[in-house]
């Protein structure tokens, strides 16, 4: 019997077999899934912020930022037996989830560019991704098969 | 002293943002009820320091579907306003401007939009306004912009905005009650760091 792995805001978490991971109300964040279907080893991130280069503070986690949380995520996968060159990503969120002239606010935009660049360098291909635009989504992952839902109170529900 | 984090608040720096909150919320509830001709009070206000998982659930859990009107505000005090606003209270004041509330909060129009927007902006100047006076500071409110979403995505704004230094988010938490229920429709002020330390130091308790 597979568990329910929820996925927390500055969180990732690694399930196999009939595990399913959630994480819920992604606005301006970015939540990536990788999945090995070699090994069904699957992992989930939900960061909030890009790059963790340009905080001042170490006291703050490795999970919140898209250039540690991805590698972080991955070497444990790879720790379970998955094996990279099979890898393949997921990605949603990065939404404006308030459309202001300002454009200092919008990190959804510099979250999405930030991902796309870390899995680039881990060379994890996307596969899918439903991202950008103004609402929120909630992702599950299966990682029996690697399916992912995406769900929003705009678009309903619909599988990347 | 100054605070490094929110957590290094003492209880005597809560009771004064407790207080703070109280002065603030009750002035925006004025002008709400004179807008919508009812008794509106608020609940004793909580002062919240809390992880960004544990505030999206303080305020309603994740996926709650809800309006959120932002307001920035800056000047001696950066940061944001919040309100969250459930459908019965959206059904008030959609009653007060247009004489009838839409069915649910997925079919506000842009009228209806403009007019919680309005509301929020009147609000929001009003909470600002007495805190101002209170502590001898210029305040500025910015723009307000409205959203219908899930609560988890919304908060995920000042989250972003205001957790950048830290895993924590600082919010004093207003409850509205309209003829005595709680109608959890909610008044958030979130002040950065360095603000906060400004309003204590302006107020006495730094």
């Amino acid at each position: 019997m597979g568990q329910k792995l929820i996925v927390g805001i500055s969180d990732w978490k690694v399930g196999r077999g009939d595990d399913m991971l959630v994480t819920y109300a992604l606005g301006s964040c970015i939540g990536t899934c990788l999945y090995d279907k070699a090994s069904g080893i699957a992992g989930m991130s939900h960061i909030m912020l890009p790059d963790s280069t340009a905080i001042i503070d170490g006291h703050t986690t490795r999970m919140k930022f898209a250039d540690t949380a991805i590698p972080d995520m991955l070497d444990k996968m790879k720790l379970m037996g998955a094996s990279p060159a099979t890898i393949r990503a997921k990605i949603a969120g990065g939404a404006v989830m308030f459309q202001t002239s300002n454009s200092r606010f919008n990190i959804g935009e510099r979250n999405i560019e930030a991902v796309k660049a870390v899995l680039s360098r881990l060379r994890i291909p996307i596969l899918a991704e439903d991202v950008g635009l103004n609402y929120g989504r909630t992702m599950t992952f299966w990682a029996q098969n690697g399916a992912v839902e995406i769900s929003s109170t705009v678009m309903g529900k619909k599988m990347i | 002293m100054s605070i490094g984090k929110y957590e290094d608040l003492n209880d005597m720096q809560i009771d004064v943002l407790k207080e703070v909150g109280n002065i603030g919320s009750g002035n925006a509830t004025t002008a709400l009820s004179s807008m919508v001709g009812k008794m509106i009070d608020i609940e004793v206000p909580k002062v919240e320091v809390l992880a960004f998982n544990d505030a999206i659930e303080a305020v309603g859990g994740p996926e709650k579907v809800i309006a959120g009107i932002l307001i920035r505000i800056n000047g001696d005090i950066d940061g944001m306003i919040m309100f969250l606003f459930e459908q019965n209270l959206i059904s008030l004041i959609e009653e007060t401007f247009f004489g009838e509330a839409p069915p649910d909060i997925f079919s506000l129009n842009e009228a209806q939009m403009s007019a919680l927007t309005e509301m929020g902006n009147i609000m929001a100047g009003s909470y600002v306004n007495a805190i101002a006076q209170l502590a001898g500071m210029t305040i500025d409110v910015e723009v307000p912009v409205m959203t219908i979403d899930m609560l988890g995505a919304i908060m995920s704004v000042p989250a972003v905005e205001m957790g950048e230094m830290g895993d924590k988010l600082l919010f004093i938490d207003n409850n509205m009650i309209i003829d005595k229920t709680s109608i959890q429709s909610k008044m958030l002020l979130l002040p950065t760091i360095d603000s906060l330390d400004h309003l204590l130091g302006k107020l006495g308790v730094a």
